[in-house]
């Protein structure tokens, strides 16, 4: 089949017809996906939505029951030894121990995975400066905030260097400078050539931090694209625009077809449109400047992702997402 | 040879040294045994037993030696079998997931945990033979420097196997609890028979027949018969009863510690392959 070995070349993740079920309740529901090798690539779905059973599959932590996954190269229920050498894993939950130094952490994990001495040094050393806990190497766990923790817990997933890592609601309960933080690392860390596999329901991180996303919901993946793919397909971009006579240029856009509606304000125009505006701008100027009309001032609005996923899901995401922040805010009171 | 348990081992016994609290009252908690309840108990059991006749020709031993090998199997039952609880807390609030999400085989963890406890027992053992012997117990009595040597090495090394079979059944415990309370309250369950059906603290030459049966599967009766086999020797009189251990006796208690510990080893090792953190 060598149709099918040169599709796989460049996929670090291969997800076919994954099923997946607690009792009568199908958590995962025939999906079938790849992500390409040096991609940051984002599951974003609401709670309960089957993120975190594709990512445990994955990791091989659950058995796989249907369909066929790959990950980086090693199929997951047949080799999952292999898997387990080639990933990272940022879980979800904390899963630090709160006595051991930030050093020992990462000498623990190395240790796990029989790194030899001189390299867990060095990659140790090396990785508390990449997350910037240079200073605190002998400081045991529980004196480190929040976001430390993370970041602690992202180096220890790079200690071996892996090959994905992969990166479950990554900045669940974080504030919102150590999120952008969080952020910044994990693009330094998709520069240096790990493919991410993230799992997030903030509409925000799938949109600023991923080369592709794919929405999922009830078990299913409703559609994956570039964020901006995604924004595209949905339309409705709004252009607001500024000219020497207003007047006359609200007589014209209409002409291109996909401009459903112009509304005139105070000093300019809103043209809301039905369809991608990045293609219709250049031509609208083009044409408005034919005219000889001058423009003053354009501004052109994308859809955001709340817009996107409200429109693929039929639902918000707002509510769940604060939910699940206060709980993990008294799950981290608790401990 | 994969030494991935000697990871499990370290971290574990990092712990041990880390909590001062911990290691100073794991040590100092089987001496108080000895002092207070041996102290008290060797009064009374020595007042009680003064007007039995001697056996002639058979070394009396007081009840303070009696009981110091008790206290040593005691005290190895009780942190063997909460020796696998640091893995509930992992599992519930630590590194479970992260350990059994790399490439170590699971039962790496059952043999480092094993290995750790065990060694915390030795260490128990060193400190109670040693306060003992500070305060009257009659250990090692005319032995020759080499004879104590190798009578430590025997005492150590039924000490370790018997450790080793209670923490892999605290392993396969703590792997298949949910909440701390539950395994407390199961160890503090399991500890009543095994302690007050051994020969620890009294003789079970005079129990009722059914009780007599326990006594004799029990592990901590073999631990005890096997460390006042090397402790005191092979033939001597404690509280007016006549104690004699021939190797043959020894052999098979040794051999009994051994079977447990493997039947431990395996449900232990049924619970960890059963274990899925998600």
């Amino acid at each position: 089949m060598a149709a099918d070995i040169s599709s796989d070349i460049g996929n670090i993740i291969d997800v076919k017809n994954l099923e997946h079920s607690f009792g009568d309740v199908k958590a995962v529901d025939n999906i079938s996906f790849t992500v390409r090798k040096g991609e940051i690539f984002s599951f974003l779905g609401p709670n309960g939505a089957g993120k975190s059973t594709v990512i445990n599959i994955l990791t091989t932590l659950l058995k796989l029951q249907n369909g066929t996954a790959k990950v980086a190269g090693h199929n997951v229920a047949k080799e999952p030894e292999k898997v387990r050498e080639s990933i990272g894993i940022v879980f979800q939950e904390l899963t630090l121990d709160r006595d051991m130094t930030v050093r020992e952490t990462l000498e623990y994990h190395g240790r796990l995975y029989s790194m030899p001495k001189e390299e867990r040094r060095r990659r140790t050393e090396e990785l508390l400066r990449l997350v910037q806990l240079e200073g605190k190497g002998d400081t045991r766990t529980k004196y480190l905030s929040g976001g430390m923790k993370r970041r602690l817990e992202i180096a220890r997933g790079l200690m071996t260097r892996p090959k994905v890592l992969f990166m479950d609601e990554p900045t669940i309960g974080l504030d919102p400078q150590t999120r952008i933080r969080i952020w910044e690392y994990v693009r330094e860390i998709n520069r240096e050539g790990t493919t991410i596999f993230l799992t997030t329901h903030y509409m925000d991180e799938a949109d600023q931090l991923s080369d592709r996303i794919s929405i999922i919901d009830h078990g299913k993946i409703i559609i994956t694209g570039r964020s901006w793919e995604l924004k595209n397909k949905l339309g409705q971009d709004l252009i607001y625009l500024e000219s020497s006579d207003n007047r006359a240029a609200a007589e014209m856009p209409r002409e291109l077809g996909s401009v459903k509606e112009i509304t005139e304000k105070p000093k300019g125009l809103v043209l809301m449109l039905s369809g991608d505006g990045t293609h219709l701008l250049p031509k609208l100027m083009e044409m408005l400047t034919g005219r000889g009309i001058a423009i003053t001032t354009v501004n052109l609005k994308k859809p955001s992702m709340d817009d996107v996923f409200v429109h693929y899901t039929g639902r918000e995401l707002r509510d769940e997402g604060a939910e699940k922040m206060s709980s993990a805010i008294i799950r981290a009171g608790k401990r | 040879m994969n030494t991935g348990f000697l990871t499990i081992y370290w971290r574990d016994m990092l712990r041990f040294v880390r909590f001062r609290t911990l290691l100073f009252t794991s040590l100092v908690q089987p001496a108080l045994w000895l002092a207070f309840f041996g102290v008290a108990m060797s009064n009374n059991f020595d007042r009680l037993t003064a007007a039995l006749p001697t056996i002639p020709g058979v070394p009396t031993v007081g009840y303070l030696t009696f009981i110091g090998a008790g206290v040593i199997a005691m005290t190895t039952l009780f942190t063997s079998l909460f020796g696998g609880t640091v893995l509930l807390f992992d599992k519930n609030w630590g590194l479970m997931r992260e350990t059994l999400s790399s490439p170590l085989p699971r039962i790496h963890i059952i043999i480092g945990i094993g290995l750790s406890g065990m060694t915390k027992s030795f260490i128990q053992a060193t400190v109670i033979m040693l306060f003992g012997l500070l305060i009257g117990v009659r250990f090692f009595d005319g032995y020759t420097l080499s004879q104590t040597l190798f009578s430590v090495l025997g005492i150590m090394l039924f000490v370790g196997v018997f450790s080793l079979g209670f923490l892999f059944l605290s392993g396969a415990i703590a792997i298949s609890m949910e909440s701390p309370e539950g395994m407390q309250a199961v160890i503090t369950l399991l500890t009543m028979p095994f302690f007050f059906t051994s020969n620890a603290l009294y003789p079970v030459d005079s129990f009722p027949p059914l009780l007599r049966a326990l006594s004799t599967i029990n592990p901590l009766t073999h631990l005890v018969s096997g460390i006042r086999y090397f402790a005191i020797g092979n033939n001597f009189a404690a509280i007016g009863i006549q104690y004699v251990y021939t190797p043959n006796d020894i052999f098979v208690s040794f051999l009994s510690l051994l079977t447990f510990a493997a039947i431990m080893f395996l449900i232990a090792r049924w619970r960890f392959s059963k274990v899925s953190v998600t």
